[in-house]
């Protein structure tokens, strides 16, 4: 039985989240550079944290984004043929860097 | 900048494994990348359909104008199998990037460095790994990486060439399912014993990144942590189904 949950840990069929990483192409496409760097604070738990490190689900109707501490959403983002709806009331705010500079 | 969909020409596509093969992708619009970042690939049908998926950059900034990505192919993925099975030298791709400014080392950054790999997980951390050897980096540097086992171990003839150069850079195997006859390795999942032993050399100032499986990057992060080291040095990148 160990060895079988170990086996299905190990598909990433099963592994169904990723990082806010992964996603910086469709958050870069909607914020206008890339975001993945930037930090964002979870409106629920106020943790503060880097975009590239929030819990992204990528395989559904849309892009979710979950804070890595209270794991509630942060960001939605669903692609629709009339536009893109971008949800962040769960975010206390979202700091993105000047122009130019990259935050680390 | 870099982020408009240009159309790539394949110029190259290689075996590195029975499932996993590397793409080099010549990009007419680009302005370099930093080891770590990737780049989304998007294929769309006659009918309109499309999808995304995103795929580590595997090679150097150095070589300019220039991209190898490596892809395992999934079975019943939508993107893996058309790239392993379709895609031939001389066919285009868009490819929108490079994305990513979070899981990235440059030499810049310093070391020691502590590159943890399961499977596929390897190819940003290749791309640090082939870097640091490029810009004469000398800091010391670590590989852990898991594999199944010897038949698929992505790189492995340049991993031993790179640890055979004798610049600081070495190799640290663990094969988890499969073991060649006489393997004197590591032959387990890693866990912090291993961890113990791998960064011992490298001491408590070491920079970590791991790549894999969500439950292997983890296990990874939670053991340095109580290692010792500082959260903010170890980054961490989980794939999942996008990295199909």
């Amino acid at each position: 039985m160990e060895e079988r949950i170990a086996l299905m840990r190990d598909d990433p069929a099963v592994d169904l989240t990723v990082d806010g990483n992964a996603v910086g192409g469709l958050l870069a496409a909607i914020f206008g550079s890339d975001v993945t760097s930037s930090h964002g604070q979870c409106a629920t738990c106020h943790t503060v944290s880097v975009v590239g490190t929030m819990r992204a689900y990528a395989r559904g109707p849309g892009v979710i984004l979950r804070c890595p501490a209270c794991a509630e959403v942060v960001v939605r983002v669903v692609e629709t043929p009339r536009g893109t709806y971008v949800d962040i009331r769960g975010a206390a705010y979202l700091r993105v860097p000047p122009a130019g500079e990259a935050s680390g | 900048m870099g982020l408009e969909w240009q159309l790539a020409t394949v110029t190259g596509v290689r075996d590195e494994t029975p499932t996993v093969r590397s793409f080099t992708l010549a990009l007419p619009a680009w302005d370099g990348h930093r080891p770590g970042q990737h780049v989304d690939i998007r294929l769309t049908a006659e009918d309109g359909y499309s999808v995304e998926r995103s795929y580590s950059i595997a090679s150097e900034p150095e070589r300019g104008g220039e991209v190898d990505i490596t892809v395992e192919r999934i079975e019943g993925g939508e993107v893996s199998p058309f790239l392993h099975e379709v895609v031939v030298p001389g066919d285009r791709l868009e490819v929108r990037g490079p994305i990513g400014g979070y899981f990235v080392w440059e030499a810049a950054l310093g070391g020691p460095l502590l590159l943890v790999a399961g499977g596929s997980g390897v190819v940003p951390l290749m791309a640090m790994a082939r870097h640091r050897a490029r810009a004469g980096s000398g800091v010391a540097a670590r590989l852990l990486f898991s594999s199944r086992g010897p038949d698929e171990i992505i790189y492995a003839d340049e991993l031993d060439r790179l640890a055979a150069a004798g610049d600081g850079f070495d190799v640290v195997h663990t094969l988890t399912r499969h073991q060649p006859v006489g393997w004197t390795g590591f032959a387990r999942r890693i866990d912090e014993q291993m961890l113990v032993d791998v960064l011992e050399p490298l001491g408590a100032g070491t920079r970590a990144y791991a790549c894999g499986p969500t439950a292997l990057v983890e296990t990874v992060a939670n053991g340095l942590v109580r290692l010792g080291l500082p959260p903010d040095r170890i980054r961490t990148e989980r794939f999942g189904p996008t990295g199909t």
